[in-house]
């Protein structure tokens, strides 16, 4: 029994798909007049975020209570962990109070899997987002949303556009699509992609509009303003120029193609308002299967003695393989 | 009067047994030794006899952080690990670039008594990189430095460099560089390739540590001054130092057990136990440092032995502090990877963890010398077919990072010389 989500590198196609089959009948319910389901009743989920993330953080939220869960909500600001307390000591204080499930978000990629891996804490944990590494739920909203509009994985062409370097959205939709049968084009400056992207399962282009007529999905990537410090790219007109979603490139696309962003976007930087409120765009439909994705997680992760994904033997497997240190590297 | 000992059948080098008398602090007598009256006798056959050895690279970390380290418990491990001298790196706290502090320090290191501690002098003041510390304070100090480094920090700005290169001249210094070029390394957490993209955390590619190197060996050239680069770690180094060897230009290199064993695989853990800079490399460059010690383009094996507290490395893998522990262990690894694996002999060994060190740090007229009549009494015995355990709460150190525990390691130090008096006897401390 696996007990945490991490990542998606590490979900298996069976375990994919029963997340978003469950998330589709979680939906079905959510379309009655009385959303809360009993399913998690006297079950504690803390939200831990040491970032600022309002909408994940909302969303968790959301799907927790409508599973009646008990929530409690911990960010860093204003807590012990703005006055220095360590990852562990915040660990070992939530499992003292006796949380299920801890649902993390962290600037420090690996925190979510420290959490769980570390030996500090028994709970579930679910990764919300950790540095530039992983988004697992992200992924699977996404994913949940492509599957409704496009009917399915196999042969389906997905184009992430901008900021790989930094994007653990990226990370999560490239693994988490491959897994499932799409095809993925990441799109960005070649400032913008990570050394060693050739090795990733997916194609890479530096030309956006080389890969726009190809797309059933495009997926535009936020990129914050404080990259063009970083010199990563000239300036923002020049960025938008070549790598933005405009209408004029949102015409390329084949008829039935849909715009997707993870939100928060930068209206005008890489995507311009009249994309974001076109009828392509299915960016606020995206929130909402949030709510339904995050619901299928929680309950497939905590509901009955054993969760329904994965396996537990095989993740401890893993990460006694990583720890052992390799005796002859050569 | 000091003990005198009377070591039997020890494979001097790996070579055939013979005895050796240590007496009055020096090897007073060796070859076929009959009884000699009022001795200790030491049993050493199958075991291998070695010049003590040498660490170049040693964070001591007193004064400052004893929490972590003291010189005390610092060379204990030491000697515990086979050496009988270390360089105390200058990152302290107050830092190591007044003659007062390393003096502070090198009195430390007698008092303990466990090994010669050399302290090492900053290259500039309080590792900041802007100007020279007083280098000939230091020189001309009771410590005798020659050694100077801002190790933890690079010397990046080239003309600081230079100056320093020119500098130590006047003393036959030697410039440590900690070659890591600042502006391409900022919030690297790792070696940069795939593994780096996938894992999502920021790069530390090969070209920062490589960049500096290549402008170093020239700077050397045109200064014609000592550099000694620390704790070389890619594969494209040992391509520059080699390069630079072939040129005849005054460059000498150390390598880390650590880098000689560890890949960065094991950042996959997100477990900082492996967090230490230069980052843990490729399986390629594991095989290019151990070639390039096999050659002897890498001079020395250098432990960086940088021990943490618990807390610092008991979190997420971006707030962990970087370094892991050596003394104890860096004799197994470099037999497990160098002489099991028949790439080095025993007296290979010798040459890259006493002499050349000892060479390197200016400290070649006590250290790393011959095991032979009238020579200074710095042995180790060390058993080749021990195997052991690493337990990190066995060592000696104070702190427990070792990237070792739980791993079967070649090898075991069971004598440790230092001027004739034992400072290890049966594997402990006497």
């Amino acid at each position: 029994m696996k007990r945490h989500l991490l990542s998606t590198a590490d979900l298996s196609r069976d375990d994919a798909v029963l997340i978003l089959d469950t998330a589709e009948e979680i939906a079905r319910l959510a379309a009655r007049p009385i959303k809360k389901l009993p399913t998690l009743r006297g079950r504690t989920v803390v939200n831990l975020f040491f970032e600022d993330s309002t909408r994940t953080r909302t969303s968790f939220e959301v799907a927790a209570k409508r599973l009646s869960a008990d929530v409690i909500n911990f960010s860093a600001k204003g807590s012990s962990v703005s006055k220095g307390e360590s990852l562990k000591d915040t660990a070992l204080t939530l499992e003292a109070m006796g949380a299920d499930a801890v649902v993390v978000r962290h600037s420090a990629s690996g925190a979510a899997y420290r959490l769980a891996t570390a030996g500090w804490s028994s709970s579930h944990v679910v990764n919300a987002g950790d540095g530039t590494h992983e988004h697992p739920t992200q992924a699977l909203l996404d994913a949940f949303t492509m599957r409704r509009h496009l009917g399915g994985f196999e042969e389906r062409r997905v184009t992430v556009v901008g900021d790989v370097l930094h994007s653990r959205v990226a990370r999560s939709n490239v693994h988490l699509l491959a897994t499932l049968g799409a095809r993925v084009t990441l799109a960005a400056p070649p400032t913008l992609l990570p050394v060693g992207v050739e090795s990733w399962p997916c194609d890479v282009s530096y030309d956006l509009d080389a890969a726009i007529p190809g797309s059933d999905a495009i997926m535009m990537l936020r990129v914050q303003r404080e990259r063009m410090n970083g010199g990563f790219f000239p300036t923002q007109r020049e960025y938008s120029r070549r790598y933005g979603l405009d209408a004029q490139r949102m015409a390329k696309l084949p008829d039935k193609a849909i715009v997707m962003h993870p939100g928060p976007m930068v209206r005008g930087m890489e995507i311009s308002a009249a994309v974001a409120d076109s009828d392509r765009s299915v960016i606020v439909e995206q929130v909402a299967n949030g709510v339904s994705v995050r619901m299928a997680v929680l309950y497939l992760l905590l509901s009955g003695s054993e969760s329904a994904i994965g396996s537990d033997e095989g993740q401890a497997q893993n990460q006694h393989q990583n720890t052992e240190p390799k005796g002859a590297a050569a | 009067m000091s003990t005198t000992y009377l070591i039997k059948n020890a494979s001097v080098l790996g070579g055939d047994p013979q005895d050796l008398l240590l007496r009055d602090g020096i090897i007073a007598d060796a070859g076929s030794l009959g009884p000699v009256p009022g001795t200790v006798v030491i049993d050493a056959g199958g075991l291998i006899a070695l010049p003590g050895l040498v660490d170049l690279h040693t964070h001591l970390r007193e004064p400052g952080r004893e929490d972590a380290e003291t010189v005390d418990t610092g060379t204990r491990a030491a000697a515990l690990g086979g050496f009988t001298a270390v360089h105390a790196m200058a990152n302290t706290d107050p830092v190591a670039d007044t003659a007062g502090v390393v003096e502070q320090v090198w009195r430390l290191g007698r008092e303990a008594g466990h090994c010669d501690v050399f302290p090492v002098g900053a290259v500039t003041v309080g590792l900041k990189g802007e100007r020279l510390a007083e280098l000939g304070a230091m020189a001309d100090s009771a410590a005798r430095v020659r050694v100077f480094s801002d190790d933890g920090k690079c010397v990046s700005d080239a003309n600081l460099m230079r100056r320093a290169l020119e500098y130590v001249k006047a003393f036959d210094g030697v410039v440590a560089q900690h070659a890591q070029e600042p502006r391409l390394t900022e919030g690297a957490q790792m070696n940069e390739g795939e593994l780096s993209g996938l894992l999502g955390l920021a790069g530390w590619p090969a070209v920062a540590e490589e960049a500096i190197i290549a402008r170093d060996i020239l700077l050397a050239a045109h200064t014609k001054s000592r550099l000694h680069v620390c704790h070389v770690s890619t594969a494209g180094s040992v391509e520059l130092i080699r390069w630079a060897k072939s040129k005849g230009h005054p460059v000498t290199a150390e390598v880390t057990p650590h880098h000689l064993i560890l890949t960065e695989d094991l950042a996959k853990s997100y477990d900082p136990i492996y967090k230490v800079n230069p980052p843990l490399r490729s399986a390629a460059d594991v095989q290019a440092l151990r070639e390039g010690l096999a050659d002897g383009t890498i001079d020395a094996v250098a432990t960086d032995h940088a021990p943490h507290p618990q807390e610092d490395k008991d979190c997420e893998w971006a707030a962990a502090a970087m370094g892991m522990l050596g003394l104890e262990t860096a004799l197994s690894v470099v037999q497990q990877t160098m002489v099991d694996s028949g790439l080095m002999g025993w007296a290979d060994v010798a040459d890259r963890m006493s002499v050349r060190p000892a060479a390197i740090g200016q400290v070649d007229d006590r250290h790393g010398r011959p095991l032979a009549i009238g020579e200074p009494a710095n042995v180790v015995l060390v058993d080749p077919k021990a195997k052991r355990t690493v337990d990190r709460t066995a060592l000696a150190s104070l702190s427990q990072n070792t990237p070792y525990q739980g791993m079967e390691l070649p090898g075991a130090v069971v004598a440790t010389f230092l001027r004739g008096t034992a400072t290890v006897l049966d594997g402990k401390l006497a």
